[in-house]
């Protein structure tokens, strides 16, 4: 005989089991949708290439020898792989800068759009996403036509006489950090937006009282109580942009690869996949390993408050 | 369901069946995008009784990729002569005999027993091009029939070069401007090509595919290029003028293979002859704007085409032509490594 506890205990045993049954299905597919192809590539990285293009079942670890070290074409002496790591530097050079950009930009447009009155915050927040409406692609070709030579930025200057000759700016790193800038910029408001929102205007308020300066304000205020929102913009930013593609590509001129170039390069026209394999991994693990630094130095130093 | 919803329903069902009914067949074309002429396809639905589904690739290395995984669907691909013996080599193309066709007569002789195909066994010609350089004679008057225009920039043209990015291309380009043979294994060659590249890409403006629109708007003041591109270019802008490099070169043709796993090998087949017709061979250059291997089809060809310097080539250049071949991967691998020195 079961006592009244134990019934109710087989029943909350047989709840929980349940709960889990029927989110199994969609948990194995979210596992295997992750993992599947990652571990596709992984494998991939370890074996020979194809002939042209594919991979051959062998195993063979010099697709991973390939990513950091290089046999001289000419004289065959395996050195460092230069290109690899100035193609590398240039990517993360972008990605910071960008970062640094669309930060620069967004946090004073997030604190501007969480001053508002409640009504209108939501039109601004409207505002905010409209670009997210149209293809990334388009957006980038937009960006080309106000830039370029013909374009409506240099007509404009030529006409009022500015300048006699249009202004190259296009094919330009400018180009490129304009049109990452532009693109990237609402990931980095959004979540500034949403600590900022939280934010209690009251402590501001109190910081005047006290007589702190308005520099004072923003950085003992409002930007330790905003970090998590700088920290998750911050982190949204740099992860795209260091595999960018699309952007480098039109408005840079594409003489110059980034990360995303050489791999792609590595499954077309180069025919090495297990290399292309190999750098995207690679890759991986650098950006998870820098993520992890950053996340707990950031965390570490987190200012209390309260 | 009210009537007017069942009406409508058994309309349109009675409208799909009878169009089933009308197509004897259907046939899957795998081409490169905005290639493939709809007047033509339009004509070959009608006489065969046959519907024709267009799916588009971008590279020849993404056609093989997919079609080597198998399971398509596509009936029809179109590769470039370089990767034509890999398709055969690798067992994906179904042996349909062309040579043997009714149309088969038309085929231009030089093209009837090329080296990629030997005795047409698979393929059939759909156009053919060349790689040249393109220049904005109103930017620059010198002469332009060099290679040299894209590897040591004349003064003028500094800064508004720009270099299709086809591997490949470029690198035949240059080992024909430093004197050297295709598909060569001479470091010392290879190594000129090298040096050759990395000091001519200062002078560049971007290695861009986007040519036509670029030197419409006068971004690009000269640009490597394929001749149909060039010749809509110059029908755009009349001062923009093709040219064939004098130390070489490069041909390539574009043939028609018909998949191993095809579903519709008959009406795939039906295709192949078709297109080897002189005024269906005429209507797909009119669209795609190259030339094609078929004699007779300069009758019907457009007559902003017929003498084009673009699309026939110049008796005084034709020496300098030379069919482009897929080179040994051990070559292509060295290729790669060039190619990533110059973009780094």
């Amino acid at each position: 005989m079961a006592t009244a506890e134990e019934v109710a205990k087989a029943a909350e045993r047989r709840d929980i089991r349940d709960r889990w049954l029927l989110s199994a299905p969609a948990l194995l597919v979210i596992f295997l949708a992750a993992t599947g192809p990652l571990l596709i590539v992984l494998v991939y990285s370890f074996l020979t290439p194809g002939s042209y293009g594919d991979v051959k079942w062998q195993f063979s670890p010099e697709a991973w020898i390939a990513v950091f070290l290089e046999r001289d074409i000419f004289d065959d002496t395996l050195s460092v792989a230069a290109a690899h790591v100035t193609i590398f530097l240039r990517s993360i050079k972008l990605s910071v800068v960008t970062t640094i950009a669309t930060l620069v930009l967004g946090f004073p447009t997030a604190y501007f759009m969480a001053t508002r009155s409640e009504k209108t915050r939501d039109l601004w927040l409207f505002l905010i996403t409209i670009p997210f409406w149209t293809n990334l692609l388009i957006r980038t070709f937009a960006v080309l036509q106000i830039i370029r030579n013909e374009g409506i930025v240099n007509t404009i200057l030529l006409k009022l006489g500015i300048i006699s000759s249009p202004i190259q700016i296009l094919y330009t790193d400018t180009a490129i950090l304009i049109g990452m800038a532009y693109v990237y910029l609402p990931l980095m408001v959004l979540p500034i937006y949403a600590s900022m929102e939280k934010l209690d205007f009251r402590l501001v308020e109190a910081g005047y009282d006290l007589y702190a300066t308005r520099f004072k304000v923003l950085r003992k205020i409002i930007f330790p109580l905003v970090k998590p929102g700088v920290i998750a913009g911050s982190i949204l930013v740099f992860i795209p942009a260091l595999g960018a593609y699309v952007t480098p590509s039109v408005l840079g001129g594409g003489k110059n690869m980034m990360l995303s170039n050489l791999i792609e390069l590595q499954f077309g026209q180069g025919r090495n996949w297990p290399l292309g394999s190999a750098l995207s991994i690679a890759v991986m693990i650098i950006v998870m390993v820098a993520l992890l630094a950053y996340v707990r130095n950031a965390g570490k130093s987190g200012v209390r408050h309260g | 369901m009210n009537w007017k919803t069942t009406a409508t329903a058994m309309g349109l069902a009675l409208l799909a069946s009878t169009s089933l009914a009308r197509a004897d067949g259907e046939l899957n074309i795998y081409n490169w995008g905005n290639y493939t002429s709809p007047d033509v396809i339009k004509k070959f639905e009608a006489k065969y009784n046959i519907k024709v589904t267009i799916t588009d690739y971008d590279s020849n290395d993404t056609a093989l990729a997919k079609v080597r995984q198998g399971g398509t669907g596509f009936d029809i691909a179109v590769p470039s002569q370089t990767y034509v013996p890999i398709w055969i080599k690798e067992g994906l193309v179904l042996e349909t005999d062309p040579g043997k066709m009714e149309n088969f007569k038309n085929v231009a002789p030089e093209w009837a027993n090329p080296d990629f195909d030997p005795g047409r066994k698979y393929s059939v010609p759909w156009a053919l091009g060349t790689v040249g350089v393109v220049v904005n004679t109103d930017a620059y008057k010198g002469p332009a029939d060099s290679w040299g225009i894209i590897f040591n920039t004349p003064d003028e043209l500094k800064g508004k070069v720009n270099v299709v990015p086809e591997m490949n291309d470029v690198i035949f380009a240059a080992i024909k401007y430093v004197g050297g043979q295709q598909c060569t294994t001479d470091k010392e060659v290879l190594k000129k090509v090298r040096d050759t590249l990395v000091a001519a890409k200062p002078n560049w403006i971007a290695m861009e595919y986007n040519t036509i629109e670029k030197m419409g708007a006068g971004d690009f003041k000269a640009t490597s290029d394929w001749n149909g591109s060039a010749l809509r270019q110059r029908l755009a802008n009349p001062a923009i003028h093709y040219n064939y490099p004098k130390e070489g070169f490069g041909l390539w043709s574009d043939n028609v293979v018909v998949l191993k796993e095809a579903k519709n090998v008959e009406n795939a087949k039906l295709f192949q002859n078709f297109i080897m017709d002189p005024e269906n061979a005429a209507g797909l250059s009119a669209f795609h704007r190259y030339a094609n291997a078929i004699v007779g089809s300069d009758k019907y060809m457009p007559a902003d085409m017929k003498d084009a310097p673009e699309v026939v080539i110049p008796a005084a250049d034709k020496p300098h032509a030379e069919l482009q071949q897929m080179c040994a991967p051990e070559i292509q691998d060295i290729y790669t490594k060039i190619w990533t020195e110059l973009q780094k």
